[in-house]
């Protein structure tokens, strides 16, 4: 596929699967799809899929914050989902993935840290969250918070042993209670076209992206990608539409329980 | 106007410095200070990239590799790449990557190396301006300039080129590092941790803007006075 022709077809308001430039394709999650995990989930958006799970440890605070226990995020881009990624410890784009999704549930305070305290100064509960994509047709970013939310929402605390340790695969019937849902929505720009959720072809062809974790009416955190440059004006609009396209986005996430 | 805990006023930048040619092996350098923070950058290349798989015949590659030094920090950090500067990495790469003639070096790899040796806020700021004098001096050809600097939301107030203590304010702080190009004026770096609405960042984007405006300048002077013979390298 050529990508003048992208482009070209891009100016003309179209896409090369008859979207809309700020038409997401189908959104769909699952949660549940992986029975030892402590919660997990699966985000679909069109081809591209996700696969999130969350596990649980106990662990020592930092000594900074003795009373929070933390989230670590990853992301592996495993040669399964794309002829693009390559087997190997996490490189660049792996990490880039994982750090703003790290970022956006962080500074959102999605997750209380003191909910994790079991002894202060001594022992914490460590929430890591793993991210999988298993296909990747584009826009990794956006499924991947989507993924990872409704995970985290399904989050039951492991039993703790009377040793102090972990009793995997035993649950108590407290859930992690969530503060804010943070929505992570991207805003692609290429030539002078901005556009959402673009397949892999069309990911091939952008020149500036504007990812925004997104909850009422604040953003929690930000990243832009690509070598492109944008204007302020190109930033104020970008926003506008992530905003926008968040509602959509929340919607799906909302009608996980 | 309130003042910040080191008297500045909210849109005025710390203390700044800048030096060129001062990695003499490297074919550009540069050191950039701001307040307590000091960022070194050496620039090799254009030279051939290596293994060849990895060259492109249309453009030559930018790699940067930012580092801080395990003792630029009041704990010690641990020596090597961390997630963080990973990430940072990539993001002064695509910071800097528009600027460049990169379609100039078929085949060809332009190393940044990015040393922090002392930390106190803005470090990856403070390294972009740093690395895009250092481009300069190696007579890499650009199309403009590229300045970095930190600006963000400490209590209710939007304030230019955080200090490290401002940004471990307890109310919580929002920090946003920004790039901004000389003459395009367009933004080339854009990360945010924290919590603004779209008017307070809209406005925080103009105060950045601001904020390199002297940058760019202090930049031009030191490059200037290299190649008019004056007390740099």
């Amino acid at each position: 596929m050529n990508n003048d022709y992208l482009l070209s077809l891009m100016e003309q308001n179209k896409r090369i699967d008859g979207r809309r430039l700020d038409e997401y394709r189908k959104i769909s999650i699952e949660t549940g799809i992986s029975k030892n995990a402590e919660g997990s989930a699966r985000c679909k958006l069109g081809d591209t899929e996700v696969v999130v799970g969350v596990k649980m440890d106990v662990g020592a605070p930092y000594p900074d914050s003795p009373d929070e226990g933390s989230i670590i995020v990853t992301a592996e881009l495993s040669p399964m989902a794309s002829p693009d990624f390559e087997l190997g410890p996490p490189g660049p784009m792996a990490t880039e993935l994982a750090r703003i999704i790290d970022r956006g549930i962080r500074e959102s305070k999605a997750v209380d840290f003191k909910s994790l305290c079991i002894e202060e100064g001594e022992k914490v509960w460590m929430l890591f969250i793993d991210i999988y994509p298993v296909n990747d047709d584009g826009n990794l970013i956006d499924a991947s918070m989507l993924a990872a939310m409704a995970a985290l929402k399904q989050v039951k605390f492991v039993k703790l042993k009377e040793d102090g340790k972990a009793d995997f695969g035993e649950h108590t019937n407290k859930k992690l209670g969530l503060g804010k849902e943070p929505v992570t929505t991207t805003i692609y720009k290429a030539g002078k076209s901005i556009f959402v959720d673009p397949n892999n072809k069309e990911e091939g062809i952008f020149d500036s992206r504007l990812s925004a974790a997104i909850a009422g009416s604040n953003i929690y955190a930000m990243q832009k990608g690509g070598t492109g440059v944008l204007s302020l004006q190109d930033i104020e609009q970008m926003l506008e539409l992530a905003f926008k396209k968040e509602k959509d986005l929340r919607k799906v996430l909302d009608a996980v329980k | 106007m309130t003042s910040r805990v080191d008297g500045r006023k909210i849109d005025e930048l710390r203390k700044m410095s800048a030096r060129i040619g001062v990695v003499k092996r490297a074919d550009g350098s540069a050191m950039f200070q701001i307040g307590d923070t000091i960022a070194f950058a050496a620039v090799y290349g254009p030279r051939e990239l290596h293994p060849r798989f990895l060259q492109n015949p249309e453009k030559a590659m930018l790699r940067c590799h930012y580092d801080m030094a395990s003792f630029s920090v009041s704990e010690r950090k641990k020596p090597g790449p961390s997630r963080r500067s990973v990430e940072i990495s990539l993001v002064t790469e695509k910071a800097l990557s528009s600027v460049v003639d990169l379609k100039l070096y078929p085949n060809a790899v332009i190393d940044v190396f990015i040393q922090i040796i002392q930390a106190n806020a803005g470090t990856r700021c403070a390294g972009i301006t740093a690395a895009a004098m250092a481009l300069a001096h190696a007579g890499v050809p650009m199309r403009e300039m590229v300045a970095a600097v930190s600006v963000g939301k400490v209590g209710k107030e939007i304030v230019l080129d955080l200090t490290k203590e401002e940004e471990d304010e307890e109310t919580g702080a929002t920090d946003i590092p920004v790039a901004m190009t000389s003459y395009n004026k367009g933004i080339t770096l854009l990360q945010l941790d924290g919590e603004v609405n779209k008017k307070e960042l809209i406005e925080a984007l103009k105060l950045a803007g601001k904020g390199c405006e002297e940058i760019f300048k202090l930049q031009e002077r030191v490059l200037k006075e290299v190649y008019s013979g004056g007390k740099n390298e």
